[in-house]
């Protein structure tokens, strides 16, 4: 009975984080365009207007296409810059895996700002391309640790043991490093897949007159009629990103047990 | 008996040197490993023993020297392209495959077609006594398992060479000595020259037909098991191999291919010149004996033209087949160690008795 204290503020700690959350699916199908209880009914009416707004579903390609982008290439650099961390040992390794890592403690802001300068000095228009550059800065640090655990958790003699019987370095990295880290891979493409669709600061600065998701919405709520269908978009989101962080620790977890390692630590 | 002219050198290693920044890893390795010969890289850790295998494997580059395979320099030549196979320590199964296809992983670029291919892992998993694994994952086996299939393995591809880093170091006491029995046979079997790296010294002893004992990177004798045990070239080679007391010792004079010392609780000495390696100048020096050299004397029994000599039993340590006594011998500075094997009827010495024990000349060997 000891522990009683302790987890009467567990339960109030996971609702004060979680009930605002909780609040998203209830007023996403309440009849009325006031957000305040009591409920006046149910309605699926906001999930049908998601549907005939126009504006939206071109946010949402955006979004899709800027975050399928960051997460491939995010991943594809990661992969890189993992191997050679665990790999490898050559000059100042410790400060360009920092200032690879930097951009997860700077403040967004800042770099929104900084990419936004450097966009006009050089003369160059915003776009999507130009989110996909920040987003991908920002996801980097998130794949790089996914990966460097992936790597080094493989015994370093598994590569060695291919090249011995025969195979190039290119063949054993497709016929045993891909494969082991590919859990890895998938874990780092599902996250900054999902940091990227959520991501608000940097696409707000640079997404000029081709708006993601997150920047829709947040003009939306200058139009208090429309609250009520931004909390139906907020339901899927939210859902959405709850099912792919599982998906990707599942893989995560594979991955482990694959390479016959105990778990320490990961996202869930 | 023995065939006198040794089989011709497979490896031919010639004043192999390695560097790592300022650390000298090998310093002037060279010798010469001969075709179907099971030789051992014998030495404590950082002796540079890996490194040497990883060189002949091409994992490691050497700074200068070279590694002859088949009288070809193998400078260069990258390790997929060496006709060596390695047996990693930690077995290196690729965990995402089956028993089988670990086992059948080099033949990808062999140019055989699938049912060669599948005769051909069905064998080797044969040969290692794993017929009925193929089809299971690799990451589902024991310690014993993965160190067999890590052996087809290697040996599907028929190397010239197989270079086992560390094999059985992950094995417990009583698997590791199936699997040096197993060895030895496989090695046997294959005709494959084998060079296995370890520091274990029994293991060495077991499986080899020579061994190059190694320390800080140069190898200190390279001589077959029997020769290293019995004629050790320096003390600390003897030191390494096995147990051996040392006793204060004098050279007293020498003649005629004897030599003459002053023991310290043992008395006078002749011996051999062949008994001693490193020379025998007149003055001071150790005498070496193996425990299993000296005798305890039981009531009534006497020592060979009296080489006996008299002291206090100061420990006792029963093995079930062997007692081991540590005798602090009447003149002798520190207590020596004597195995006895235990036989019905014999009595177990105490401890703080007095023993007599026997000695032969034959059995030392000088270090000055």
């Amino acid at each position: 009975m000891k522990a009683r204290p302790l987890s009467i503020f567990a339960i109030l700690y996971l609702f004060v984080l979680y009930a605002p959350i909780l609040l998203l699916p209830i007023f996403a199908f309440n009849d009325g365009t006031v957000i305040a209880f009591p409920l006046q009914g149910f309605t699926t009416e906001w999930f049908g207007l998601l549907l005939e707004t126009p504006a939206l579903h071109e946010a949402t390609r955006n979004s899709l296409v800027i975050a399928v982008s960051v997460a491939v290439l995010a991943t594809c650099l990661g992969l890189f810059a993992a191997r050679a961390a665990t790999r490898y040992r050559f000059p100042a390794k410790g400060g360009i895996l920092g200032f690879i890592m930097l951009p997860l403690v700077l403040p967004e802001v800042i770099v929104a700002i900084s990419l936004l300068v450097v966009l006009m000095q050089l003369g160059l228009d915003s776009g999507l391309w130009s989110i996909v550059l920040g987003h991908t800065l920002l996801c980097m640090p998130f794949s790089i640790a996914i990966l460097q655990g992936s790597f080094s958790n493989m015994d370093q003699s598994l590569e060695e043991a291919a090249i011995d019987l025969g195979e190039t370095p290119w063949s054993t990295f497709r016929l045993v490093t891909l494969p082991l880290v590919s859990p890895g891979i998938i874990a780092s493409l599902l996250i900054c897949f999902t940091i990227s669709l959520d991501e608000f600061i940097i696409a707000f600065f640079l997404s000029g007159n081709a708006p993601t998701l997150p920047v829709y919405l947040w003009g939306q709520l200058r139009f208090p009629a429309r609250l009520p269908m931004i909390m139906a978009l907020g339901t899927i989101l939210v859902v959405l990103s709850v099912v792919l962080l599982v998906i990707a620790e599942t893989f995560r977890r594979r991955g482990l047990r694959r390479a016959g390692v105990k778990d320490a630590g990961g996202f869930l | 008996m023995k065939d006198t002219s040794p089989p011709p050198a497979i490896i031919t290693l010639d004043h192999v040197e390695k560097y790592y920044g300022e650390y000298h890893a090998l310093r002037g390795i060279t010798a010469e490993i001969r075709q179907g010969e099971f030789f051992s890289l014998l030495g404590p850790s950082g002796c540079g023993k890996t490194t040497l295998l990883r060189a002949i494997a091409g994992f490691e580059d050497i700074s200068s020297g070279t590694i002859r395979l088949d009288g070809r320099d193998m400078e260069g030549v990258a390790p997929n392209k060496r006709p060596t196979n390695l047996v990693f320590q930690s077995y290196a199964i690729f965990p995402h495959l089956t028993v089988a296809q670990n086992v059948g992983f080099g033949l990808r670029k062999s140019g055989k077609s699938p049912e060669e291919k599948r005769r051909a892992v069905g064998e080797a998993l044969e040969m290692v006594g794993l017929g009925q694994f193929g089809a299971r994952a690799a990451h589902a086996l024991s310690g014993g398992q993965r160190q067999r299939v890590a052996l087809a393995r290697a040996l599907i591809l028929k190397p010239r060479v197989l270079l086992l880093d560390e094999p059985l170091s992950a094995l417990d006491k009583k698997m590791r000595e199936v699997m040096q029995v197993e060895l030895i046979k496989l090695q046997r079997e294959v005709g494959i020259t084998f060079i296995l790296v370890t520091h274990d010294q029994e293991e060495a002893l077991v499986m080899s037909d020579r061994i190059a004992v190694m320390f800080e990177g140069s190898i200190a004798q390279l001589d077959d098991p029997e020769t290293l045990y019995r004629r050790p070239k320096s003390r600390r080679v003897a030191e390494f191999i096995g147990m051996m007391n040392f006793l204060p010792a004098e050279v007293t004079g020498e003649a005629g291919g004897h030599v003459s010392v002053d023991v310290a609780g043992l008395g006078r000495a002749e011996l051999d010149l062949a008994q001693c390696p490193s020379g025998a100048q007149s003055g001071k020096g150790e005498v070496g004996v193996r425990p299993e050299s000296l005798t305890v004397l039981y009531e009534g029994q006497h020592a060979e033209g009296g080489r006996e000599a008299e002291g206090t039993v100061k420990e006792v340590v029963y093995y079930g087949d062997m007692t081991y006594y540590d005798v602090l011998l009447d003149g002798a500075p520190a207590p020596v160690r004597v195995s006895m094997r235990n036989m019905p009827g014999r009595r177990v010495l105490d401890i703080e008795t007095r023993a007599r024990l026997a000695w032969d000349p034959r059995a030392m060997t000088l270090f000055c």
